[in-house]
């Protein structure tokens, strides 16, 4: 019987490709092992190999084609005997495309609201190029060691291969291999030795390749880097970077799930950054390579191959410490960060179809956090749902609980509630992952609670 | 199995400190050492024990809280060791850090004024005395965590490497760091990347209360470095002249691009791992075995006495400047006033953010 060859998801992360050639043709003969096709994937270019064997009877989608959906059929391959006439019928598949759900009924009686997106402010006449965050990132690296020679990268994979996510692709070519440096699997000893590096005055950046990774070195960032400028008097400190994707990828289980927000935002020396945009994730990089403090800086991995708007300037750069405003409105505050943000804008975009305004705050950094553009928002609207894609327990949500009761509690008409990802460790199987994983549904449900809806 | 047979690989290495075997079998030349070099090895090592009695002292008192880790015994250590370094050259290590600090040349007043918390402190009393650090003496720490800064000294190297300067650092750890995995994290890379580092082993024989014996599976740790291709020996450290000899052949390897080195220095301190260690895990026999017949300035004032290059008046009159000096420092640590409580909130980042408020 013919069989479907299906586009694979070769990471974790997958979820299209790029189908860049084929490297058979209708009627050849495949065995096993063969290569078939080359694969561009968003962190790579791999070979697909043939798991069965027999012969192609179709190619279903042409070489070059991008945005291929995984599991989209992509040829059809023969057994012996079989002609390709028999699977005449096998209709070549177009690329499955997203069908947004359909949004949930509005009541009644609401009205619509258009959302009030919020544009930054730039210089007049800048222009915009569309990038992912994973090139923004590169982008702020490669301009920072441009400018200071004291900047270097150092990491498990960051040189020859390119990176494990291919954030620092380029930069070894750029930049050689003093600059950038591949390290042992060796997170406590690498991380000690930038943190002697920046007490003798370099800025490194030490990259992750996960910030589960990052807990074998955490004495190094907390008791070294952070508390060394306090503990000397204000004589010697670490101006350094600790950078990587950091919280749930996809299927990828307990240990390689978490999100560490909370635990590094708790200490004082630290800078605590959490981009959700390219824009900020370059604006935010370069600022905190000059910053004169360690700072974490907390990536995503799913959000590494999502595009944005990137302001096109010689030096763009946002600062610490600021929140930013995405969408205004008057009737909820939604304050989040880093891919807690997709799910607030969602949720805004839903619950403007019901004629609710919510103001969505994206705090950017959480440590310094910009309390003042959070409590400004809820002196306006009087109700606040915080979302983020950590534990619920001392969640930054739990923090921004009691700033709002202890400096705007008399404006508060409603009590806060935290979305938070649930109080159980990251399981594997997808749907057991989707219910632990904060969504959207949710945040409309604690905006309606909120709003006695 | 018999305990004695368990520990009994490595119980030579005390016997042979207390036994002054191995003096015997790496005696260093006297003809090499002027008589101005020794009367400085002198002075040093007295400035530091006199310093620490006295730390010792304010303790008892109350002036100087929370942990106190003292150097008495362990004194040629830092002393060889500074005589072999140059200027610029970094140093690190752990909590038992007064010693190091007095040897590199920072004020013994700032050091005192940090162990009693007083704004004339080297960290305006923020720090303590596990924590102190000065920029200008490149001595880089005092760390509370034990084994952390064996990577920081790394990576202090590295950062000379990068500029390529041609300064050396010395990462300071115990026989007791000498478990920790990122020692040994660090020796794979200083040597992969082939950075100027001595690693200064201090085998004092106690990890706290735990013997090597009963704490470290090789009789020689620096013996361990071979695995990586760090080269290294071991030095009789109550022979300050055999600690510069030996920190001179480190540096040159060091400073020649040749990448690390290991020192294991056999030595041993005289007070407890603490202030509030009672030492019941050794006898007083053998302290004062030690004490008698091993002590590093002792050995110094024979041989300037022996050799005549001072004689008993002289080094009295040394005696009473070191104690001068001593007691200046412990009356500017009760002097000094303690910080304002404005120091609370500052040098915390180096941007001064505001911080929460609870």
């Amino acid at each position: 019987m013919a069989t479907e060859i299906l586009m694979p998801a070769l990471s974790p992360t997958m979820e299209e490709g790029t189908l860049a050639k084929w490297l058979v043709k209708e009627g050849d003969t495949v065995a096993s092992g063969d290569i078939m096709a080359e694969i561009e994937t968003d962190k790579a270019t791999m070979e697909f190999e043939a798991v069965d064997e027999g012969v192609i009877g179709k190619i279903l989608i042409a070489e070059g084609t991008e945005g291929v959906k995984v599991n989209t059929p992509i040829a059809v391959l023969l057994e012996d005997g079989e002609s390709a006439d028999d699977v005449a019928d096998a209709k070549p598949a177009a690329a499955q495309t997203d069908t947004d759900e359909p949004a949930a009924a509005a009541p009644a009686a609401a009205v619509p609201v258009k959302p009030k997106v919020v544009e930054e402010a730039l210089p007049e006449g800048t222009k915009m190029k569309t990038q992912t965050v994973r090139e923004a990132l590169r982008d702020a690296m490669a301009e920072e060691m441009r400018i200071d020679e004291d900047v270097y990268l150092m990491g498990e994979e960051v040189a020859e291969y390119q990176g494990a996510y291919k954030v620092s692709q380029g930069l070894l070519d750029e930049f050689g291999a003093k600059r950038v440096i591949d390290t042992p699997i060796t997170e406590h000893g690498f991380t000690g030795i930038a943190v002697g590096a920046a007490f003798g005055g370099l800025k490194p950046i030490v990259e992750f390749m996960t910030f589960n990774f990052a807990m074998q070195a955490i004495d190094q960032i907390i008791n070294s880097a952070a508390k060394t400028l306090y503990m000397s008097g204000g004589q010697m400190g670490a101006p350094m970077v600790f950078r990587g994707p950091n919280g749930a990828a996809a299927r990828v289980g307990a240990q390689h799930s978490q999100d560490y927000a909370a635990w590094y935002a708790s200490i004082p020396g630290l800078k605590v950054v959490q981009p959700y945009s390219a824009a900020d994730a370059k604006g935010l990089l370069k600022s905190a390579i000059r910053d004169p403090n360690p700072v974490v800086f907390l990536e995503n991995e799913i959000l590494y191959g999502q595009t944005f708007e990137v302001p096109d300037m010689d030096d763009y750069t946002v600062p610490l410490g600021k929140a930013r405003i995405w969408r205004e409105g008057d009737d909820i505050t939604l304050v989040s960060f880093g891919i807690g943000m997709k799910y607030a804008l969602e949720a805004a975009d839903k619950l403007a179809a019901e004629g609710v305004a919510a103001e969505v705050i994206d705090l950017r950094t959480i440590r310094p956090m910009d309390h003042d553009t959070v409590i400004e928002s809820v002196k306006k609207t009087n109700r606040c749902v915080t979302i983020e894609e950590g534990f619920p327990v001392c969640s930054i949500g739990n923090h921004l609980s009691a700033v709002l009761m202890e400096q705007a509690f008399d404006y508060l008409d409603a009590p806060v509630i935290n979305c938070t990802g649930k109080d159980v460790p990251m399981p594997y199987a997808a749907n057991l992952e989707k219910l632990a994983l904060v969504t959207t549904d949710e945040v409309i449900e604690a905006a309606n609670k909120v709003l006695y809806r | 199995m018999h305990f004695g047979t368990f520990c009994g690989k490595n119980s030579l290495t005390l016997n042979y400190l207390t036994n002054g075997v191995f003096m015997a079998a790496k005696k260093p030349k006297q003809a090499n050492v002027s008589k101005d070099d020794l009367l400085h090895y002198y002075r040093e090592m007295l400035l530091i024990r006199r310093f620490e009695e006295k730390a010792g002292q304010l303790y008892g008192m109350g002036l100087i809280g929370g942990f106190c880790h003292l150097y008495i015994g362990q004194e040629a250590v830092v002393v060889g060791l500074e005589a072999a370094a140059e200027e610029g050259d970094k140093r690190v290590t752990s909590y038992r850090d007064h010693g190091h600090m007095l040897a590199c040349g920072m004020d013994p007043k700032g050091v005192m004024a940090e162990l009693t918390g007083r704004e004339g402190g080297y960290s305006k009393g923020k720090g303590g005395s596990m924590h102190m650090f000065s920029k200008e003496k490149h001595f880089y720490g005092g760390h509370g965590i034990v084994g952390a800064q064996v990577p920081i000294g790394a990576g202090l190297a590295f950062a000379d490497k990068y500029k390529g300067n041609g300064r050396v650092s010395f990462a300071y750890f115990g026989d007791g760091a000498a478990n920790q995995g990122q020692v040994y994290e660090t020796f794979n890379m200083a040597a992969l990347w082939e950075l100027p580092v001595i690693f200064v082993i201090e085998n004092n024989q106690y990890a706290m209360g735990t013997s090597q014996q009963r704490s470290t599976s090789s009789a020689e740790i620096w013996e361990r470095g071979k695995a990586f291709g760090i080269p290294g020996e071991a030095v009789d450290g109550m022979d300050v002249l055999a600690v510069r000899e030996a920190g001179e052949k480190a540096v040159a390897h060091c400073r020649a691009g040749k990448g690390p080195y290991i020192l294991e220095v056999k030595t041993y301190r005289y007070r407890g791992h603490s202030m509030s260690d009672p030492a019941k895990y050794r006898t007083r026999e053998e302290v004062q075995k030690m004490r008698e017949e091993r002590d590093c300035i002792e050995r110094v004032r024979e041989m300037l006495l022996t050799g005549k290059h001072a004689s008993e008046d002289e080094l009295k009159a040394i005696d009473k400047d070191i104690k001068a000096i001593v007691n200046e420092a412990a009356e500017f640590s009760k002097e000094s006033p303690e910080p304002d409580v404005s120091e609370l909130y500052t040098d915390i980042y180096a941007d001064e953010i505001p911080q929460e408020v609870a």
